[in-house]
């Protein structure tokens, strides 16, 4: 479903993704894991066109996304949720559900329905204004904002980041049940016994190249990775 | 005695009233501006002066129907606005504040100086009386009736507008996450031309109640750009209910001012409060 092909990206002068090539089939979730500054950020960055590549290429569904502006990517079906979540902090819960709405329109109703089903917590904070939900909420929130648009692909940047421990698991339970509804999923996460528990297959980045690349119980046996991430 | 001293007042208080209409929607096109694009429109009140010289020469010049001109006047100071934001704020849109400033700036004296050249120094107006509308003892302009309404009108229909379309929605996104509106499939570029045009448009319904009670020349800006400022500046710039607010409490300082004074202690009187407030809250009202 997607490809990339020996990606470059970097910012100004500074390159941070060196040559990575990986591929997301169909209804996989696939992990992108590594260290902070690893590259990873970057590399949905690129995907999603926020960020221009230097060199590579990245197909999605059999087409060329070179020369498609970031706006217009949304549309071909692919959904990132950045980042440190990103939710707008002075509209509703709701609105910013609305936002994630805004190239499907037609189907908001329904879509709106599906995603409070799934988070039945933001139906019942759906009013309140997005800077004051709790960090869980907000995470909830704005996965629930890329869902609106009806994805083929969901990019989840870090969803675990800056959570409670106890709100780190439901965020991680929530990716699982997502990815069983059959959505693709393409998560990049320092969080790696966690992650690797969830997804089918994963690769291990580091300092912008991938190094590693299998399964996600081959990885989670892997002496390097069980050695300087997992502590064990 | 008093009787009749009460009356007046009472006239005073709603004459300001209405004139607090009128001038919030002078702030609101400012407000929305700033709020969205965070650019301060220096040149705003020219806009409304080009709005003006758009209905005289539409209405009298053309021979246009009021109504039909004034809408023509609406659309051509919403193109104006777009012209704006793609020739003079796209380029510097990232540049140091005061460097926006000073463009804008420019395009004040520019429009000033275009307008002088094109239309001439003299006053002109369209030639259209209204009568007063009598309440009583109290006498009000039908002009500025027309105008509160209108004004009122329009604040409404833009708030309608921001809340509950996915364009308005949109517009109030940008100014809060400029960076990832991509990935909602919103093109920013797009968001701040419509803004732009949106902002001209209020522009040109200022424009068209104030030809009903003004005489227009080319510096008709400067009696009234100024206090458009100090109204968003009060209320808190980029805040829209604040300008609301702002726009009224000025209004009654002018209109009860001038009422046991003269016009002119109004607005000194209106002026000190604006001081005072910017001392007790600097980034007004409202502000954050």
């Amino acid at each position: 479903m997607l490809a990339v092909t020996e990606l470059c990206a970097g910012y100004g002068g500074f390159q941070a993704l060196f040559d990575a090539s990986l591929e997301v089939n169909a209804g996989e979730a696939v992990a992108v894991i590594g260290p902070n500054g690893a590259g990873k950020t970057t590399l949905l960055r690129a995907i999603s066109k926020l960020l221009t590549p230097s060199a590579g290429s990245l197909t999605f569904d059999g087409q060329s996304l070179a020369r498609l502006p970031a706006h217009a990517v949304v549309a071909r079906g692919i959904a990132h949720v950045p980042e440190n979540r990103r939710l707008f902090p002075r509209l509703t819960a709701e609105e910013n559900l609305r936002m994630g709405a805004y190239t499907s329109r037609s189907t908001y109703a329904e879509r709106l329905e599906q995603v409070y089903a799934l988070f039945p917590r933001l139906r019942e904070r759906r009013h309140q204004v997005a800077g004051t939900l709790s960090g869980g909420e907000q995470q909830m929130c704005a996965i629930a904002r890329a869902l609106m648009s009806g994805p083929k692909l969901l990019l989840l940047d870090e969803p675990s980041a800056g959570l409670a421990p106890v709100v780190v698991q439901s965020i991680f339970e929530l990716v699982r049940r997502i990815c069983a509804q059959g959505y693709t999923v393409l998560i990049v996460e320092q969080n790696i016994r966690q992650v690797l528990k969830v997804v089918n297959r994963a690769y291990l980045l580091e300092a912008g190249r991938i190094v590693k690349s299998g399964t996600a119980a081959e990885l989670l046996a892997a002496p390097e990775i069980q050695k300087a991430y997992l502590g064990l | 005695m008093s009787d009749i001293f009460d009356i007046f007042l009472l006239e005073a208080v709603l004459n300001g009233l209405l004139l607090g209409g009128l001038l919030a929607l002078l702030s609101l096109g400012l407000n929305l501006i700033f709020g969205v694009i965070d650019v301060v429109w220096i040149c705003y009140a020219e806009l409304i002066m080009c709005g003006m010289y758009a209905v005289y020469y539409l209405h009298v010049q053309y021979h246009w129907p009021l109504v039909i001109a004034m809408l023509g006047a609406i659309g051509i100071v919403a193109f104006l606005g777009w012209l704006l934001h793609q020739f003079v704020i796209r380029p510097v849109l990232n540049a140091e504040p005061i460097n926006q400033l000073l463009v804008t700036g420019g395009v004040l004296f520019f429009l000033q100086a275009a307008a002088t050249l094109a239309f001439g120094i003299e006053f002109k107006n369209l030639g259209v009386q209204l009568p007063s509308v009598r309440l009583g003892e109290m006498s009000f302009s039908a002009a500025r009736l027309i105008a509160f309404a209108a004004a009122l009108g329009g604040v409404i229909a833009l708030w309608f507008f921001l809340r509950k379309t996915y364009l308005g929605t949109a517009i109030r996104a940008i100014s809060q996450d400029r960076a990832i509106m991509p990935l909602m499939g919103v093109d920013p570029a797009r968001i701040f031309a419509i803004t732009s045009a949106l902002g001209g448009a209020l522009a040109g319904l200022a424009a068209c109640l104030l030809v009903l009670q003004y005489d227009i020349h080319p510096a008709i800006g400067l009696s009234f750009g100024p206090i458009t400022f100090l109204i968003c500046v009060l209320g808190g710039l980029g805040n829209m209910v604040g300008g609301f607010i702002a726009a009224f409490i000025f209004a009654q300082f002018i209109a009860v001012g001038g009422f046991f004074f003269a016009v002119e202690w109004g607005y000194v009187i209106a002026f000190v409060f604006f001081i005072a407030v910017m001392f007790w809250r600097p980034r007004g009202i409202l502000g954050k």
